[in-house]
């Protein structure tokens, strides 16, 4: 495998640190004039989502993460795994299990695309794209006419997701929302 | 090489580069006032400099074969002096390998002067007098640097062996232990610890150095102990200058390449050729003089209040 040198590091470089996989978030060179040059690097370890700090002597380096993001649709759960498929033609499927896929299975809608991180060829992390359209399964009956004023309340979508809707909102509705902020944004258009 | 879209514009706005030129105006003013000359001298050097971790940058397709960009004028100007040239100072454009950061860019401007006669406090006030002019700030103090060990690491540098020292080092940066040489103890301590506490103090010299730091500085003996003559200044923790009391003795020069070299050896890199012109140079005699080099674009960061290098330079290396 690859590795990378200290004057190499950028935002967004994947490598591998006491035995996990990192992105590296922020890379400060620090040197004192006649001195021995180091370099803070803040990292996001990928498996635990933990931010850490180190410091490196300057031109130390790191080996690469076999590390890749890749886009997949959602296929199927098993109810232990949860199934995707490659969107490049070749059928190929991985299986997620519940730690990858953690919040983002509540956002799981089949056919939809996702964005697979892939760790030596197995899935370490899913995550939604910015805005999916879901289906209403239970929300308050709705109140007529009332499309202009304030006020809200909870809707369960099919994915199992709550979010807050206007009080127009009727079951059976197809919403568009930011699954970044957990709201909606507007009736889908379907 | 990729080419983003808007990659030809300049990083510093106009404004930024008026200030520029005005400091240069200012520089040019300050020194003329007071008789000392401009010069300027080579950019493209036969030698490159041998301190351990200042890295040449090395050209191909010249001389009798490679030459190299000068970190800094420091042996041109010597030569200069030791031909005697009286006093002289030079805004020139300078060149470091691998460094590159906030503060840091691989080529950049060092107004460098000498002043023969002076020793390192009168060199002191002067360096106070033109960043004061240009800044508007208050006078620098001036901090022991073996005093700022002491209260703001717990260590002493003169008194403490080599794992001490390598412990709070490794405590303050979190490096493990075995990568810290005694030589990295010391500028991580005051990358990590003591420079963020000068941050929050006006503008600061730090001076008389550990012996083992004092790269072309001479060693001296100060209330019985020995230190070398070299100072520093930091305005809101970002250092600013680097000074002597100049090194004149040829036969110490000389030796301190030797040492140099040995050093680099250990750290894996390349030997440089020691400068024999120099060291000529200094046979022949340098006058009893004061140098200081200092980062006209930290100056200009500074004085407009930028937080990042590139914000002042008109194509940062990323640009470039």
């Amino acid at each position: 495998m690859a590795s990378y040198s200290t004057n190499e590091f950028r935002g967004g470089l994947k490598v591998m640190l006491d035995g996990d996989p990192c992105v590296i978030l922020e890379n400060e060179f620090v040197k004192p004039g006649k001195g021995q040059a180091f370099n803070r690097v803040k990292l996001r370890n990928l498996n635990t989502n933990r931010v850490w700090e180190r410091t490196f002597k300057s031109g130390e380096s790191l080996e690469a993460a076999d590390v890749m993001d890749l886009d997949m649709e959602y296929v199927y759960s098993d109810g232990e795994f949860w199934h995707f498929m490659k969107t490049d033609g070749s059928f190929e499927q991985f299986a997620a299990d519940e730690k990858a896929v953690g919040d983002c299975v509540k956002w799981l809608k089949e056919q939809e695309v996702y964005s697979v991180t892939l760790y030596n060829g197995a899935p370490l992390n899913v995550s939604p794209p910015n805005f999916v359209e879901l289906e209403v399964v239970d929300t308050d009956p709705g109140l007529k006419g009332d499309t202009a004023q304030g006020g809200s309340k909870p809707a369960t979508l099919s994915t199992g997701a709550v979010v807050n809707v206007p009080l127009f909102i009727e079951v059976g509705e197809l919403l568009r929302v930011d699954t970044r902020k957990n709201e909606y944004v507007a009736r889908a258009k379907g | 090489m990729t080419v983003q879209g808007d990659d030809w514009r300049p990083a510093a706005s106009l404004e930024r580069l008026r200030a520029r030129a005005a400091l240069l105006a200012s520089v040019r003013a300050f020194f003329s006032a007071r008789g000392v000359l401009e010069v300027e001298t080579p950019v493209l050097g036969r030698f490159g400099v041998s301190e351990p971790h200042l890295h040449s940058v090395s050209v191909t397709s010249v001389f009798d074969g490679e030459g190299f960009l000068q970190t800094s004028p420091e042996y041109h100007m010597k030569r200069l002096l030791a031909a005697g040239s009286g006093p002289i100072y030079q805004i020139a454009r300078v060149f470091r390998g691998d460094e590159q950061g906030g503060r840091h860019n691989p080529e950049f401007s060092l107004l460098e002067w000498y002043r023969p006669g002076f020793g390192m406090e009168q060199l002191m006030e002067e360096v106070a007098d033109l960043v004061v002019g240009v800044l508007g700030c208050e006078r620098p103090s001036v901090r022991d640097c073996r005093e700022l060990y002491r209260t703001l690491a717990d260590v002493d540098p003169w008194e403490d062996g080599d794992a001490e020292l390598v412990e709070a080092a490794s405590e303050f940066s979190g490096v493990v232990q075995e990568q810290i040489s005694r030589g990295d103890a010391l500028d991580l301590l005051m990358s990590f610890c003591i420079e963020p506490a000068l941050a929050e103090q006006g503008p600061v010299f730090v001076v008389n150095y550990p012996p083992e730091q004092a790269a072309l500085a001479r060693r001296d003996l100060h209330q019985g102990y020995t230190v070398a003559r070299r100072f520093e200044l930091y305005v809101q923790g970002l250092e600013l200058c680097n000074g002597y009391q100049e090194l004149a003795d040829a036969k110490e020069q000389r030796e301190r390449f030797a040492e140099d070299n040995r050093l680099r050896q250990s750290l894996e890199r390349r030997p440089m050729e020691a400068d024999s012109r120099l060291i000529a140079a200094l046979s022949h005699g340098l006058p009893e003089c004061s140098g200081v080099a200092l980062g006209l674009d930290r100056l200009l960061m500074l004085l407009v209040g930028a937080s990042s290098i590139s914000e002042v330079l008109a194509f940062p290396a990323d640009r470039a």
